[in-house]
Protein backbone atom coordinates (compact mmCIF):
# COMPACT_ATOMS: atom_id res chain seq x y z
CA UNK A 1 0.00 0.00 0.00
CA UNK A 2 1.35 3.03 -1.15
CA UNK A 3 -0.79 5.79 1.21
CA UNK A 4 -3.08 5.28 4.28
CA UNK A 5 -5.50 7.84 4.99
CA UNK A 6 -8.40 8.15 7.32
CA UNK A 7 -10.70 8.30 4.38
CA UNK A 8 -8.93 5.16 3.31
CA UNK A 9 -9.13 3.35 6.43
CA UNK A 10 -13.12 4.30 7.11
CA UNK A 11 -13.81 3.36 3.28
CA UNK A 12 -12.02 -0.16 4.50
CA UNK A 13 -14.30 -0.51 7.71
CA UNK A 14 -17.29 0.08 5.57
CA UNK A 15 -15.83 -2.72 3.52
CA UNK A 16 -15.30 -5.37 6.34
CA UNK A 17 -18.68 -4.79 7.94
CA UNK A 18 -21.09 -3.07 5.40
CA UNK A 19 -22.15 0.39 5.13
CA UNK A 20 -24.87 0.31 7.57
CA UNK A 21 -23.71 -1.61 10.07
CA UNK A 22 -20.31 -0.11 10.37
CA UNK A 23 -21.56 3.44 11.11
CA UNK A 24 -24.27 1.94 13.25
CA UNK A 25 -21.75 0.58 15.14
CA UNK A 26 -19.70 3.77 15.07
CA UNK A 27 -23.00 5.49 16.98
CA UNK A 28 -23.66 3.09 19.59
CA UNK A 29 -19.65 3.77 20.63
CA UNK A 30 -20.09 7.43 20.19
CA UNK A 31 -23.36 7.45 22.56
CA UNK A 32 -22.11 5.24 25.02
CA UNK A 33 -18.64 6.99 25.27
CA UNK A 34 -20.21 10.34 25.56
CA UNK A 35 -22.75 8.62 28.21
CA UNK A 36 -19.71 7.13 30.05
CA UNK A 37 -18.43 10.97 29.96
CA UNK A 38 -21.58 12.33 30.80
CA UNK A 39 -21.93 10.15 34.28
CA UNK A 40 -18.20 10.49 35.16
CA UNK A 41 -18.74 14.46 35.13
CA UNK A 42 -22.11 13.90 36.89
CA UNK A 43 -20.61 11.90 39.76
CA UNK A 44 -17.38 13.36 39.98
CA UNK A 45 -15.78 10.29 40.79
CA UNK A 46 -15.22 6.54 39.70
CA UNK A 47 -17.24 4.03 41.72
CA UNK A 48 -15.15 0.91 42.55
CA UNK A 49 -18.11 -1.41 42.59
CA UNK A 50 -19.56 -0.31 39.40
CA UNK A 51 -15.80 -0.89 38.03
CA UNK A 52 -15.78 -4.22 39.48
CA UNK A 53 -18.87 -5.58 37.62
CA UNK A 54 -17.17 -3.41 34.30
CA UNK A 55 -14.01 -5.46 34.63
CA UNK A 56 -16.27 -8.85 35.07
CA UNK A 57 -17.83 -8.12 32.33
CA UNK A 58 -15.12 -7.88 30.21
CA UNK A 59 -14.91 -11.31 28.98
CA UNK A 60 -18.00 -11.09 27.60
CA UNK A 61 -17.02 -8.35 25.25
CA UNK A 62 -13.92 -9.59 24.40
CA UNK A 63 -14.96 -13.17 23.10
CA UNK A 64 -17.85 -12.10 21.20
CA UNK A 65 -15.45 -9.58 19.24
CA UNK A 66 -12.82 -11.91 18.42
CA UNK A 67 -15.60 -14.40 17.03
CA UNK A 68 -17.67 -11.15 15.44
CA UNK A 69 -14.58 -10.34 13.20
CA UNK A 70 -13.38 -14.06 12.08
CA UNK A 71 -17.04 -14.66 11.36
CA UNK A 72 -17.27 -11.21 9.01
CA UNK A 73 -13.59 -12.30 7.47
CA UNK A 74 -14.12 -16.34 6.80
CA UNK A 75 -11.41 -17.13 9.62
CA UNK A 76 -10.89 -18.85 12.40
CA UNK A 77 -8.52 -19.70 14.73
CA UNK A 78 -6.39 -21.88 13.16
CA UNK A 79 -5.42 -19.56 10.88
CA UNK A 80 -3.47 -17.38 13.59
CA UNK A 81 0.33 -18.07 12.32
CA UNK A 82 2.79 -15.01 13.23
CA UNK A 83 3.05 -12.58 16.51
CA UNK A 84 1.61 -10.28 14.49
CA UNK A 85 -1.70 -12.20 14.04
CA UNK A 86 -1.70 -12.47 18.01
CA UNK A 87 -1.22 -8.51 18.51
CA UNK A 88 -4.10 -8.20 16.21
CA UNK A 89 -6.23 -11.02 17.58
CA UNK A 90 -5.52 -9.46 21.13
CA UNK A 91 -6.49 -5.96 20.06
CA UNK A 92 -9.80 -6.93 18.83
CA UNK A 93 -10.45 -8.66 22.04
CA UNK A 94 -9.12 -5.71 23.98
CA UNK A 95 -11.24 -3.47 22.00
CA UNK A 96 -14.35 -5.63 22.97
CA UNK A 97 -13.30 -6.02 26.47
CA UNK A 98 -12.93 -2.13 26.61
CA UNK A 99 -16.30 -1.62 24.95
CA UNK A 100 -17.96 -4.03 27.37
CA UNK A 101 -16.54 -2.60 30.44
CA UNK A 102 -17.37 1.10 29.52
CA UNK A 103 -21.12 -0.51 28.50
CA UNK A 104 -21.50 -2.11 31.86
CA UNK A 105 -20.34 1.00 33.87
CA UNK A 106 -22.24 3.70 31.69
CA UNK A 107 -25.53 1.74 32.28
CA UNK A 108 -25.16 1.05 36.25
CA UNK A 109 -24.42 4.36 36.93
CA UNK A 110 -27.80 5.73 34.35
CA UNK A 111 -29.49 2.89 36.06
CA UNK A 112 -28.17 2.54 39.37
CA UNK A 113 -27.17 5.62 40.13
CA UNK A 114 -28.67 5.17 44.41
CA UNK A 115 -26.86 2.34 44.77
CA UNK A 116 -23.45 3.48 44.37
CA UNK B 1 9.32 28.36 -4.99
CA UNK B 2 7.60 26.59 -7.76
CA UNK B 3 4.64 28.66 -8.78
CA UNK B 4 2.78 25.02 -8.72
CA UNK B 5 3.58 24.83 -5.27
CA UNK B 6 1.35 26.26 -2.67
CA UNK B 7 2.26 27.04 0.73
CA UNK B 8 1.45 24.99 3.14
CA UNK B 9 -1.99 25.60 4.95
CA UNK B 10 -2.75 24.39 8.25
CA UNK B 11 -5.03 21.85 6.15
CA UNK B 12 -2.61 21.09 3.31
CA UNK B 13 -0.02 20.35 6.23
CA UNK B 14 -2.92 17.98 7.94
CA UNK B 15 -3.77 16.58 4.56
CA UNK B 16 0.02 16.37 3.77
CA UNK B 17 0.59 14.57 7.09
CA UNK B 18 -2.31 11.89 6.72
CA UNK B 19 -1.88 11.62 3.29
CA UNK B 20 1.56 11.71 1.67
CA UNK B 21 3.31 13.98 -0.37
CA UNK B 22 0.83 12.39 -3.80
CA UNK B 23 -2.44 13.26 -2.32
CA UNK B 24 -1.43 16.52 -1.25
CA UNK B 25 -0.37 17.32 -4.49
CA UNK B 26 -4.08 17.07 -5.89
CA UNK B 27 -4.53 19.88 -3.57
CA UNK B 28 -2.37 22.30 -6.08
CA UNK B 29 -4.28 24.62 -8.18
CA UNK B 30 -5.56 23.23 -11.12
CA UNK B 31 -3.57 23.69 -14.32
CA UNK B 32 -5.58 25.76 -16.97
CA UNK B 33 -5.07 23.94 -20.61
CA UNK B 34 -6.81 22.94 -23.36
CA UNK B 35 -5.12 20.10 -24.09
CA UNK B 36 -6.98 17.30 -25.84
CA UNK B 37 -6.77 14.42 -23.84
CA UNK B 38 -7.95 10.58 -24.62
CA UNK B 39 -8.28 7.53 -22.84
CA UNK B 40 -8.65 4.06 -23.86
CA UNK B 41 -9.98 2.45 -21.21
CA UNK B 42 -12.48 3.05 -18.05
CA UNK B 43 -11.23 -0.04 -16.45
CA UNK B 44 -9.03 0.43 -13.29
CA UNK B 45 -6.20 2.26 -14.85
CA UNK B 46 -7.88 4.44 -16.89
CA UNK B 47 -10.88 5.51 -13.96
CA UNK B 48 -7.93 6.38 -11.64
CA UNK B 49 -6.37 8.20 -13.74
CA UNK B 50 -9.57 10.60 -15.35
CA UNK B 51 -10.24 11.04 -11.63
CA UNK B 52 -6.63 12.82 -10.81
CA UNK B 53 -6.55 14.25 -14.28
CA UNK B 54 -9.68 16.25 -13.40
CA UNK B 55 -8.35 17.57 -10.01
CA UNK B 56 -5.01 18.71 -11.96
CA UNK B 57 -6.23 20.07 -14.95
CA UNK B 58 -8.89 22.59 -16.22
CA UNK B 59 -10.20 23.43 -19.30
CA UNK B 60 -8.88 20.26 -20.72
CA UNK B 61 -10.81 18.24 -23.16
CA UNK B 62 -11.04 14.80 -22.05
CA UNK B 63 -12.78 12.00 -23.33
CA UNK B 64 -12.39 8.02 -22.11
CA UNK B 65 -13.49 5.34 -24.58
CA UNK B 66 -14.39 2.11 -23.23
CA UNK B 67 -18.14 0.00 -24.47
CA UNK B 68 -18.27 -1.58 -21.24
CA UNK B 69 -21.07 -0.58 -19.05
CA UNK B 70 -19.23 -3.03 -16.04
CA UNK B 71 -17.00 -2.45 -14.30
CA UNK B 72 -15.25 -5.69 -12.97
CA UNK B 73 -12.93 -6.10 -9.76
CA UNK B 74 -10.84 -8.55 -11.08
CA UNK B 75 -8.81 -9.48 -7.60
CA UNK B 76 -12.15 -10.36 -6.48
CA UNK B 77 -12.07 -13.44 -9.29
CA UNK B 78 -10.29 -15.57 -6.75
CA UNK B 79 -12.79 -15.13 -3.83
CA UNK B 80 -15.62 -15.88 -6.22
CA UNK B 81 -13.84 -18.72 -7.91
CA UNK B 82 -13.43 -20.11 -3.87
CA UNK B 83 -16.92 -19.56 -3.60
CA UNK B 84 -16.41 -16.92 -0.92
CA UNK B 85 -18.12 -14.21 -2.46
CA UNK B 86 -20.98 -14.20 -5.26
CA UNK B 87 -20.00 -12.93 -8.46
CA UNK B 88 -21.93 -9.78 -7.90
CA UNK B 89 -19.02 -8.60 -5.70
CA UNK B 90 -16.99 -8.28 -8.20
CA UNK B 91 -19.67 -5.97 -10.46
CA UNK B 92 -20.04 -2.06 -10.70
CA UNK B 93 -20.92 0.21 -13.18
CA UNK B 94 -18.71 2.17 -15.43
CA UNK B 95 -20.06 5.31 -14.93
CA UNK B 96 -20.23 4.84 -10.95
CA UNK B 97 -16.89 5.98 -11.06
CA UNK B 98 -16.36 8.58 -14.01
CA UNK B 99 -16.05 12.45 -12.89
CA UNK B 100 -17.90 14.83 -13.91
CA UNK B 101 -16.84 16.94 -16.62
CA UNK B 102 -15.70 14.71 -19.06
CA UNK B 103 -16.91 13.11 -22.24
CA UNK B 104 -17.27 8.54 -22.09
CA UNK B 105 -17.38 7.52 -25.57
CA UNK B 106 -19.33 4.09 -25.02
CA UNK B 107 -17.56 2.48 -27.94
CA UNK B 108 -14.66 0.50 -28.37
CA UNK B 109 -11.75 1.94 -30.27
CA UNK B 110 -11.25 0.40 -33.51
CA UNK B 111 -7.89 2.34 -34.80
CA UNK B 112 -5.04 4.58 -33.66
CA UNK B 113 -3.27 6.69 -35.72
CA UNK B 114 -0.33 7.77 -33.78
CA UNK B 115 1.04 10.22 -36.55
CA UNK B 116 -2.44 11.82 -37.33
CA UNK B 117 -3.11 11.81 -33.19
CA UNK B 118 -6.38 10.08 -33.85
CA UNK B 119 -8.48 7.26 -32.46
CA UNK B 120 -11.19 6.15 -34.47
CA UNK B 121 -14.33 4.22 -32.66
CA UNK B 122 -16.14 1.34 -33.77
CA UNK B 123 -18.60 3.57 -35.03
CA UNK B 124 -16.54 5.33 -37.13
CA UNK B 125 -15.84 8.21 -34.79
CA UNK B 126 -12.71 10.47 -35.01
CA UNK B 127 -11.08 11.39 -31.82
CA UNK B 128 -8.39 13.88 -31.98
CA UNK B 129 -6.13 13.92 -29.55
CA UNK B 130 -2.68 15.76 -27.86
CA UNK B 131 -2.31 13.28 -25.43
CA UNK B 132 -3.45 9.73 -25.39
CA UNK B 133 -3.15 7.42 -22.78
CA UNK B 134 -3.85 3.75 -24.25
CA UNK B 135 -5.31 1.25 -21.04
CA UNK B 136 -7.14 -1.46 -22.60
CA UNK B 137 -6.57 -3.91 -20.54
CA UNK B 138 -5.87 -7.65 -22.83
CA UNK B 139 -7.37 -10.28 -24.15
CA UNK B 140 -7.81 -13.86 -22.74
CA UNK B 141 -6.99 -15.74 -26.06
CA UNK B 142 -9.50 -18.41 -25.29
CA UNK B 143 -9.14 -19.96 -28.63
CA UNK B 144 -5.62 -20.83 -28.73
CA UNK B 145 -6.60 -24.00 -26.73
CA UNK B 146 -8.31 -26.54 -28.80
CA UNK B 147 -10.81 -28.24 -27.44
CA UNK B 148 -11.78 -25.79 -25.11
CA UNK B 149 -14.20 -22.89 -24.96
CA UNK B 150 -15.99 -21.31 -22.34
CA UNK B 151 -19.82 -22.55 -22.47
CA UNK B 152 -17.93 -25.73 -21.25
CA UNK B 153 -17.10 -23.60 -18.01
CA UNK B 154 -18.74 -25.10 -14.75
CA UNK B 155 -19.66 -28.26 -16.57
CA UNK B 156 -17.43 -31.41 -16.61
CA UNK B 157 -14.90 -30.37 -14.24
CA UNK B 158 -13.65 -27.23 -16.45
CA UNK B 159 -12.87 -23.34 -14.69
CA UNK B 160 -11.77 -20.36 -16.12
CA UNK B 161 -11.40 -17.69 -13.46
CA UNK B 162 -10.40 -15.13 -15.53
CA UNK B 163 -13.12 -14.78 -18.25
CA UNK B 164 -15.58 -12.71 -16.09
CA UNK B 165 -17.65 -12.77 -12.88
CA UNK B 166 -20.42 -14.97 -14.13
CA UNK B 167 -17.12 -17.78 -15.35
CA UNK B 168 -15.50 -17.30 -12.05
CA UNK B 169 -18.70 -18.32 -10.47
CA UNK B 170 -18.79 -21.19 -13.00
CA UNK B 171 -15.59 -21.96 -12.15
CA UNK B 172 -16.43 -22.81 -8.34
CA UNK B 173 -19.32 -25.17 -9.08
CA UNK B 174 -17.02 -27.26 -11.04
CA UNK B 175 -14.14 -26.60 -8.25
CA UNK B 176 -16.88 -27.56 -5.51
CA UNK B 177 -17.53 -30.59 -6.87
CA UNK B 178 -13.90 -31.67 -6.67
CA UNK B 179 -13.48 -30.29 -3.55
CA UNK B 180 -16.47 -33.00 -2.22
CA UNK B 181 -15.94 -35.62 -4.35
CA UNK B 182 -11.97 -35.50 -4.96
CA UNK B 183 -9.94 -36.95 -8.47
CA UNK B 184 -7.13 -35.45 -10.09
CA UNK B 185 -7.01 -31.42 -9.35
CA UNK B 186 -4.83 -30.55 -12.60
CA UNK B 187 -3.32 -26.08 -11.93
CA UNK B 188 -2.50 -24.71 -15.55
CA UNK B 189 -0.64 -20.88 -16.62
CA UNK B 190 -0.12 -19.95 -19.71
CA UNK B 191 3.18 -18.94 -21.18
CA UNK B 192 2.50 -15.34 -21.65
CA UNK B 193 2.74 -12.46 -19.62
CA UNK B 194 -0.26 -12.58 -17.63
CA UNK B 195 -2.57 -10.74 -15.52
CA UNK B 196 -2.19 -11.38 -11.78
CA UNK B 197 0.70 -14.05 -11.93
CA UNK B 198 -0.04 -14.89 -8.23
CA UNK B 199 -3.66 -15.62 -9.28
CA UNK B 200 -3.09 -19.40 -10.81
CA UNK B 201 -1.25 -20.23 -7.46
CA UNK B 202 -3.46 -18.69 -5.65
CA UNK B 203 -6.75 -20.93 -6.56
CA UNK B 204 -4.29 -24.33 -6.48
CA UNK B 205 -3.88 -22.91 -2.84
CA UNK B 206 -7.57 -22.22 -2.01
CA UNK B 207 -9.08 -25.18 -4.05
CA UNK B 208 -6.59 -27.47 -1.91
CA UNK B 209 -7.82 -26.24 1.40
CA UNK B 210 -11.14 -26.16 0.66
CA UNK B 211 -10.60 -29.69 -0.57
CA UNK B 212 -8.80 -30.76 2.46
CA UNK B 213 -11.99 -30.38 5.10
CA UNK B 214 -14.51 -31.06 2.75
CA UNK B 215 -15.39 -34.57 1.52
CA UNK B 216 -12.81 -35.01 -1.08
CA UNK B 217 -10.20 -35.34 2.00
CA UNK B 218 -7.76 -37.78 1.90
CA UNK B 219 -8.93 -38.87 -1.81
CA UNK B 220 -7.62 -36.52 -4.37
CA UNK B 221 -4.20 -35.01 -5.94
CA UNK B 222 -3.45 -31.66 -6.93
CA UNK B 223 -1.36 -30.90 -9.86
CA UNK B 224 0.29 -27.83 -10.98
CA UNK B 225 1.51 -27.39 -14.54
CA UNK B 226 3.17 -24.46 -16.09
CA UNK B 227 5.51 -23.71 -18.73
CA UNK B 228 7.56 -21.55 -16.56
CA UNK B 229 10.89 -23.26 -14.58
CA UNK B 230 9.64 -21.91 -11.45
CA UNK B 231 6.18 -21.39 -9.80
CA UNK B 232 6.99 -17.44 -9.31
CA UNK B 233 9.20 -15.31 -11.12
CA UNK B 234 10.85 -13.87 -7.49
CA UNK B 235 13.16 -16.13 -7.10
CA UNK B 236 12.97 -16.07 -3.46
CA UNK B 237 8.93 -16.25 -3.72
CA UNK B 238 9.00 -19.20 -5.80
CA UNK B 239 11.24 -21.20 -3.43
CA UNK B 240 9.04 -20.37 -0.38
CA UNK B 241 6.20 -21.65 -3.06
CA UNK B 242 8.19 -24.33 -3.49
CA UNK B 243 8.71 -25.13 -0.28
CA UNK B 244 4.76 -25.21 0.15
CA UNK B 245 3.99 -27.59 -2.80
CA UNK B 246 5.98 -30.21 -1.09
CA UNK B 247 4.99 -29.66 2.21
CA UNK B 248 1.43 -29.98 0.87
CA UNK B 249 1.94 -32.83 -1.44
CA UNK B 250 1.67 -30.60 -4.65
CA UNK B 251 2.73 -32.04 -7.61
CA UNK B 252 4.68 -29.92 -9.59
CA UNK B 253 4.71 -30.35 -13.03
CA UNK B 254 7.32 -27.17 -14.42
CA UNK B 255 7.98 -26.78 -18.37
CA UNK B 256 4.65 -27.99 -18.94
CA UNK B 257 2.94 -25.38 -21.81
CA UNK B 258 -1.13 -26.32 -22.31
CA UNK B 259 -1.56 -27.04 -25.71
CA UNK B 260 -5.49 -28.48 -26.06
CA UNK B 261 -7.70 -30.17 -23.88
CA UNK B 262 -10.24 -33.16 -24.53
CA UNK B 263 -13.44 -32.59 -22.20
CA UNK B 264 -14.72 -35.93 -23.03
CA UNK B 265 -11.73 -37.76 -22.02
CA UNK B 266 -11.16 -35.72 -19.39
CA UNK B 267 -7.29 -35.56 -20.80
CA UNK B 268 -4.95 -32.32 -20.92
CA UNK B 269 -1.97 -32.34 -23.52
CA UNK B 270 0.82 -30.34 -22.80
CA UNK B 271 3.98 -29.38 -24.19
CA UNK B 272 7.25 -30.32 -22.43
CA UNK B 273 10.32 -28.76 -23.04
CA UNK B 274 13.08 -30.08 -21.19
CA UNK B 275 17.42 -29.82 -21.61
CA UNK B 276 19.27 -32.77 -22.63
CA UNK B 277 22.86 -33.61 -21.60
CA UNK B 278 24.63 -30.92 -23.61
CA UNK B 279 22.26 -28.45 -22.79
CA UNK B 280 20.03 -29.03 -25.81
CA UNK B 281 16.02 -27.83 -25.62
CA UNK B 282 14.37 -31.29 -26.45
CA UNK B 283 9.98 -30.77 -26.70
CA UNK B 284 7.94 -33.37 -26.03
CA UNK B 285 4.03 -33.94 -25.74
CA UNK B 286 2.79 -35.09 -22.52
CA UNK B 287 -0.85 -36.20 -21.55
CA UNK B 288 -2.54 -35.65 -18.18
CA UNK B 289 -5.54 -36.56 -17.14
CA UNK B 290 -8.20 -34.64 -14.66
CA UNK B 291 -11.23 -34.58 -12.38
CA UNK B 292 -10.80 -30.51 -12.07
CA UNK B 293 -8.98 -28.55 -14.46
CA UNK B 294 -8.08 -25.02 -14.24
CA UNK B 295 -7.38 -22.99 -17.43
CA UNK B 296 -5.81 -19.73 -17.72
CA UNK B 297 -5.63 -18.89 -21.65
CA UNK B 298 -2.97 -16.95 -23.33
CA UNK B 299 -2.87 -13.19 -22.96
CA UNK B 300 -2.48 -10.72 -25.59
CA UNK B 301 -2.84 -7.01 -25.93
CA UNK B 302 -6.04 -6.05 -28.07
CA UNK B 303 -6.07 -6.44 -31.82
CA UNK B 304 -6.54 -2.44 -31.58
CA UNK B 305 -3.42 -2.10 -29.95
CA UNK B 306 -1.34 -4.72 -32.05
CA UNK B 307 -3.01 -3.05 -35.85
CA UNK B 308 -2.03 0.22 -34.45
CA UNK B 309 1.99 -0.17 -34.31
CA UNK B 310 2.43 0.52 -31.14
CA UNK B 311 3.85 -2.69 -29.69
CA UNK B 312 7.43 -3.62 -29.09
CA UNK B 313 8.80 -4.77 -32.65
CA UNK B 314 11.71 -7.13 -30.70
CA UNK B 315 9.85 -7.87 -27.50
CA UNK B 316 6.84 -10.17 -27.28
CA UNK B 317 6.63 -10.23 -30.14
CA UNK B 318 3.51 -13.32 -30.12
CA UNK B 319 1.33 -10.62 -27.39
CA UNK B 320 2.02 -6.97 -28.51
CA UNK B 321 2.15 -4.96 -25.29
CA UNK B 322 3.04 -1.27 -26.01
CA UNK B 323 6.38 -0.08 -26.45
CA UNK B 324 7.03 2.52 -23.39
CA UNK B 325 10.42 3.40 -21.09
CA UNK B 326 9.60 1.14 -18.09
CA UNK B 327 10.23 3.97 -15.38
CA UNK B 328 7.94 6.51 -17.28
CA UNK B 329 5.43 5.07 -18.77
CA UNK B 330 5.88 7.09 -22.22
CA UNK B 331 5.90 5.44 -25.43
CA UNK B 332 9.52 5.45 -26.88
CA UNK B 333 8.32 6.62 -30.66
CA UNK B 334 5.63 8.86 -29.61
CA UNK B 335 5.71 10.68 -26.38
CA UNK B 336 2.47 11.76 -26.37
CA UNK B 337 1.46 8.35 -25.42
CA UNK B 338 1.72 6.73 -22.43
CA UNK B 339 0.39 3.09 -21.37
CA UNK B 340 -0.89 1.77 -18.48
CA UNK B 341 -2.01 -1.30 -17.22
CA UNK B 342 -2.05 -4.62 -18.44
CA UNK B 343 -1.25 -3.36 -22.19
CA UNK B 344 1.93 -1.56 -21.02
CA UNK B 345 4.64 -3.50 -22.00
CA UNK B 346 6.93 -3.62 -18.84
CA UNK B 347 8.30 -6.56 -17.25
CA UNK B 348 5.88 -6.74 -14.05
CA UNK B 349 2.72 -4.82 -13.36
CA UNK B 350 -0.11 -6.42 -14.96
CA UNK B 351 -1.96 -5.98 -11.46
CA UNK B 352 -4.35 -3.49 -9.65
CA UNK B 353 -1.72 -2.67 -7.32
CA UNK B 354 0.75 -2.32 -9.73
CA UNK B 355 -1.96 0.39 -11.69
CA UNK B 356 -2.09 2.16 -7.99
CA UNK B 357 1.71 2.92 -8.73
CA UNK B 358 1.59 3.43 -12.13
CA UNK B 359 -1.07 6.21 -12.35
CA UNK B 360 0.88 8.88 -10.43
CA UNK B 361 3.93 8.32 -12.55
CA UNK B 362 1.90 9.45 -15.69
CA UNK B 363 -0.04 11.68 -14.65
CA UNK B 364 2.99 13.39 -12.96
CA UNK B 365 4.54 13.46 -16.85
CA UNK B 366 1.71 14.32 -18.85
CA UNK B 367 1.10 17.47 -16.40
CA UNK B 368 4.52 18.39 -16.82
CA UNK B 369 4.61 17.89 -20.45
CA UNK B 370 1.41 20.18 -20.81
CA UNK B 371 3.14 22.51 -18.84
CA UNK B 372 6.62 22.31 -20.84
CA UNK B 373 8.37 20.66 -18.51
CA UNK B 374 10.01 17.27 -17.16
CA UNK B 375 7.81 14.96 -15.10
CA UNK B 376 10.13 13.59 -12.07
CA UNK B 377 7.94 10.67 -10.82
CA UNK B 378 9.52 7.28 -11.23
CA UNK B 379 7.63 3.66 -11.46
CA UNK B 380 10.12 1.04 -10.62
CA UNK B 381 7.69 -2.07 -10.94
CA UNK B 382 6.32 -1.98 -7.83
CA UNK B 383 3.53 -5.08 -7.66
CA UNK B 384 1.43 -6.78 -4.96
CA UNK B 385 0.28 -10.10 -4.38
CA UNK B 386 -1.70 -11.23 -1.47
CA UNK B 387 -0.82 -14.47 -2.07
CA UNK B 388 -3.19 -17.02 -0.69
CA UNK B 389 -2.38 -20.07 0.57
CA UNK B 390 -5.75 -21.14 2.72
CA UNK B 391 -9.23 -19.91 3.38
CA UNK B 392 -7.95 -17.12 6.06
CA UNK B 393 -4.35 -17.14 5.30
CA UNK B 394 -2.42 -15.15 3.32
CA UNK B 395 1.13 -14.08 2.30
CA UNK B 396 1.72 -10.11 1.01
CA UNK B 397 4.23 -10.24 -1.38
CA UNK B 398 5.59 -7.20 -2.65
CA UNK B 399 8.36 -6.92 -5.04
CA UNK B 400 9.94 -4.65 -8.51
CA UNK B 401 11.83 -4.52 -11.08
CA UNK B 402 14.49 -5.82 -9.50
CA UNK B 403 13.01 -9.03 -7.77
CA UNK B 404 12.98 -7.18 -4.66
CA UNK B 405 11.11 -7.66 -2.20
CA UNK B 406 9.68 -4.35 -0.77
CA UNK B 407 7.52 -4.76 2.24
CA UNK B 408 4.81 -1.67 3.04
CA UNK B 409 4.91 -2.86 6.68
CA UNK B 410 8.72 -3.62 7.03
CA UNK B 411 8.76 -5.84 10.87
CA UNK B 412 5.09 -5.98 10.92
CA UNK B 413 3.89 -7.69 7.97
CA UNK B 414 6.69 -10.76 7.11
CA UNK B 415 6.15 -10.67 3.50
CA UNK B 416 7.22 -15.09 2.91
CA UNK B 417 4.87 -16.01 5.80
CA UNK B 418 1.61 -17.16 5.79
CA UNK B 419 -0.04 -14.78 7.65
CA UNK B 420 -4.13 -13.96 9.06
CA UNK B 421 -3.74 -10.41 8.62
CA UNK B 422 -2.61 -10.83 5.10
CA UNK B 423 -5.60 -12.83 4.68
CA UNK B 424 -7.36 -9.58 6.37
CA UNK B 425 -5.87 -7.14 4.04
CA UNK B 426 -7.15 -9.71 0.77
CA UNK B 427 -10.20 -9.91 2.08
CA UNK B 428 -11.44 -7.04 3.38
CA UNK B 429 -8.95 -4.01 3.42
CA UNK B 430 -8.48 -4.51 -0.73
CA UNK B 431 -11.22 -3.63 -2.16
CA UNK B 432 -11.65 -0.74 -0.23
CA UNK B 433 -8.24 0.37 -1.27
CA UNK B 434 -9.18 -0.23 -4.72
CA UNK B 435 -12.44 1.40 -4.85
CA UNK B 436 -10.23 4.33 -3.13
CA UNK B 437 -7.87 4.19 -6.26
CA UNK B 438 -10.44 4.25 -8.76
CA UNK B 439 -11.46 7.77 -7.28
CA UNK B 440 -8.01 8.82 -7.67
CA UNK B 441 -7.33 8.91 -3.91
CA UNK B 442 -5.12 6.36 -3.01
Amino acid sequence: MKELTLETLIAVFEEIFGRGLFWAMVAAAVVVTMAYLYVLIRDRAMSMRKFLWAQLSMPFGAVPAVLFVQEMTHSHFRDIGGPVNVIVLLGVAAMGAIGAAILVYTAQSLLRRKSA
Amino acid sequence: MNPLQTPLTRRGLFGLSLAGASLAALGLPARATKARIVIIGAGAAGTALVNRLVQRLEGADIAIVDARAEHLYQPGFSLVAAGLKPASYTVSQTTDWLPEGITLVAENAAAIDPVAKTVATTSGQSLSYDFLIVAPGLVLDHDAIPGFSLDMVGQNGIGARYAGPQYAAKTWEAAQKFTEEGGIGLFTRPATEMKCAGAPLKHTFLIDDIASRGGAAGKYEIHYAAPQPATFSVPIVGEKVRMLFEERGFIPHMQHKLLSIEPGQKRATFEKTEKDAAGVEVRSTVELPYDYLHVIPPQRAPEVIRQSGLSWADKWTDQGWVEVDQKTLRHLRYPEIFALGDVAGVPKGKTAASVKWMVPVVEDHLVAAIEGREGTEVYDGYTSCPLITRVGRAMLVEFDYHNNLVPSFPGMIAPLEELWISWLMKEVALKATYNAMLRGKA
